[in-house]
């Protein structure tokens, strides 16, 4: 009798052992970005029952410096990039047998307190965007109106997507702004306008705080204190830096595949293919989402509707609890935390294996059993997916 | 309805390339200028070593007429610093010629911004720069 067929899937090996966020806050007095990194670092290990001397990769932000200030002596380390793209580098050492467990860790605390100017990661340097008073929500913004302009997208499907999303942070006592709301449309419309179409309440907020992800062996896992999480698949899409060039939903590059106002469909498709599934099996949505409209954007450029559909798809309550799609569960960046650098990318992965897991305090989906998570955005050129399960591949 | 003017001294500026000098040059000589790829023909914009849909490296610069259209626009009611004046709209440009920049829309009342509204470059001083700002044509 032959032997039963063996997964060629690239992530067989591979679990997500845990996750773990520290408190998140407007500003947490006493810790800087590197305190409250080691916070999210130790938090992991203790929440997966592992011991760092056990840890032998370190992946995300800061990675030498985690290596160094825990003592794990030498260590594989990942590119420096965070988010999707470190949990998938890290999957990838895994896989290879590079290393056996790794640690991603990141946080943001201290940068920014005077609240004069906009966020200063958010602000271009480069000469031609610069003196065009650009920042984030204008580059979103430039992104947003030229979908109104082909298809008739409105003020009210962006407040039905910033509502929505809201109102799940508001009743996550973790979240930021928990207890801020409920929210109505016509409460995000009737806040100021900042960077038109996006009024303040279609953008994201800044906080602080901290989060991490452990990595191991599919075999490690199954000893481990929570229920192991599975990479089904997972695709980068970037069409050039963040913030540099005019953010065009009309960018392409030479191939001419994908305009920029599609970036992470391939990245999407390519998710699905690995994993031999599509949109329909999507339990729950962790989408990135740095202004409403991102997440309007994303349900066309992931295949779950067709182009122009995105409005429509939102509404009637698809999104929200106990609708075919819950979206962005915790509160995301508007509501649960944005704290800068990549640890608000790295949340949304996190809170797919919370999921996952089952471990979520409120808008746990019951029965949960495919998240599909993403970072970026249209505005930054670049959108990242992970496929998540709690089933080995 | 707010009417749109030029950012005044004070605000950052670019600080320029090698590679871009030539543009800055161009605005200050009331030119918008552009390069060409002399392989493929494409048109380059902004200014770069390379032809990003060839990689050819032979690039010419040609001037513009700055007539174009507005391709997505959006008003800053935030500024980006407060060495901004609100509002301001940032707005791409789809240049006659076939590229895109991004830029400011002046001269403008924000209730007349218009995905196709027809426009025209207008440079304007900024303290030591000129800046290649669009007006309604």
């Amino acid at each position: 009798m032959p032997p039963a067929p063996v997964s060629s899937h690239p992530y067989r090996d591979v679990a997500i052992a845990a996750v773990y966020n520290t408190t998140q806050a407007r500003r947490l007095e006493g810790h800087d970005s590197l305190s409250i990194t080691i916070e999210a670092a130790l938090g992991v290990l203790e929440t997966a029952g592992v011991s760092a001397a056990d840890v032998n990769g370190v992946g995300g932000e800061r990675t030498a410096d985690l290596v160094y200030l825990l003592g794990l002596g030498p260590s594989w380390v990942g590119g420096g990039m965070g988010g999707v793209p470190a949990v998938l580098a890290a999957a990838s050492a895994i896989a290879a047998g590079e290393c056996h467990t790794v640690l991603i860790a990141c946080g943001g605390a201290g940068v920014y307190n005077d609240r004069v100017a906009t966020a200063p990661w958010t602000r271009p340097a480069n000469e031609f965007v610069l003196p065009f008073g650009m920042y984030t929500a204008l580059e979103f913004a430039l992104i947003a109106r030229r979908h109104m302009a082909m298809y008739g997208t409105s003020s009210k499907h962006l407040a039905e997507v910033a509502a929505t999303i809201r109102n799940n942070g508001h009743v996550n006592p973790e979240a930021v702004y928990y207890g801020r709301g409920p929210y109505t449309r016509e409460d995000i419309l009737a806040s100021r306008i900042v960077a038109d179409p996006f009024h303040l309440l279609d953008c994201s907020m800044t906080g602080e705080g901290g989060g991490a992800m452990l990595l191991t062996t599919a075999d490690r896992a199954t000893d481990l204190r929570l229920p192991p999480v599975y990479i089904l698949g997972g695709g980068i899409d970037q069409m050039g830096p963040a913030y540099r060039y005019a953010p065009s939903w009309d960018l392409v590059g030479a191939r001419q595949d994908y305009p920029n106002g599609y970036v992470g469909k391939r990245a999407a498709a390519q998710s699905f293919a690995m994993a031999g599934l599509g949109p329909s099996d999507v339990d729950v949505c962790e989408f990135y989402d740095p202004f409403s409209f991102e997440i309007i954007r994303q349900f066309e450029a992931f295949d779950f509707c067709r182009p122009g559909e995105g409005p429509d798809f939102v509404m009637e309550g698809r999104i929200g609890p106990g609708g075919q799609f819950p979206t962005t569960t915790d509160g995301g960046l508007l509501s649960y935390s944005h704290a800068g650098g990549t640890v608000q990318m790295l949340q949304r992965v996190m809170r797919g294996v919370q999921q996952l897991q089952g471990q979520c305090r409120t808008m746990q989906v019951d029965g949960a059993e495919v998240a599909l998570c993403s970072n970026g955005g249209a505005g930054a050129l670049f959108t990242n997916v992970i496929l998540l399960g709690n089933g080995r591949p | 309805m707010t009417r749109l003017e030029a950012q005044t001294e004070g605000i950052p500026l670019p600080r320029m390339s090698n590679v871009s000098q030539p543009f800055w040059d161009g605005c200050r000589a009331g030119r918008l200028l552009y390069q060409r790829c002399q392989t493929c023909g494409h048109i380059v914009f902004e200014p770069a070593l390379l032809c990003r849909w060839c990689t050819g490296r032979i690039l010419q610069w040609e001037q513009s007429t700055g007539q174009g259209k507005v391709y997505s626009w959006t008003v800053a009611y935030r500024p980006q610093t407060d060495a901004f004046t609100t509002p301001y709209a940032p707005v791409i440009v789809d240049l006659d010629e076939g590229f895109q920049m991004l830029s400011n829309i002046i001269d403008c009342d924000t209730d007349d911004l218009a995905v196709g509204m027809r426009v025209q470059v207008d440079f304007r001083e900024v303290g030591p720069m000129t800046l290649p700002y669009f007006r309604p044509a």
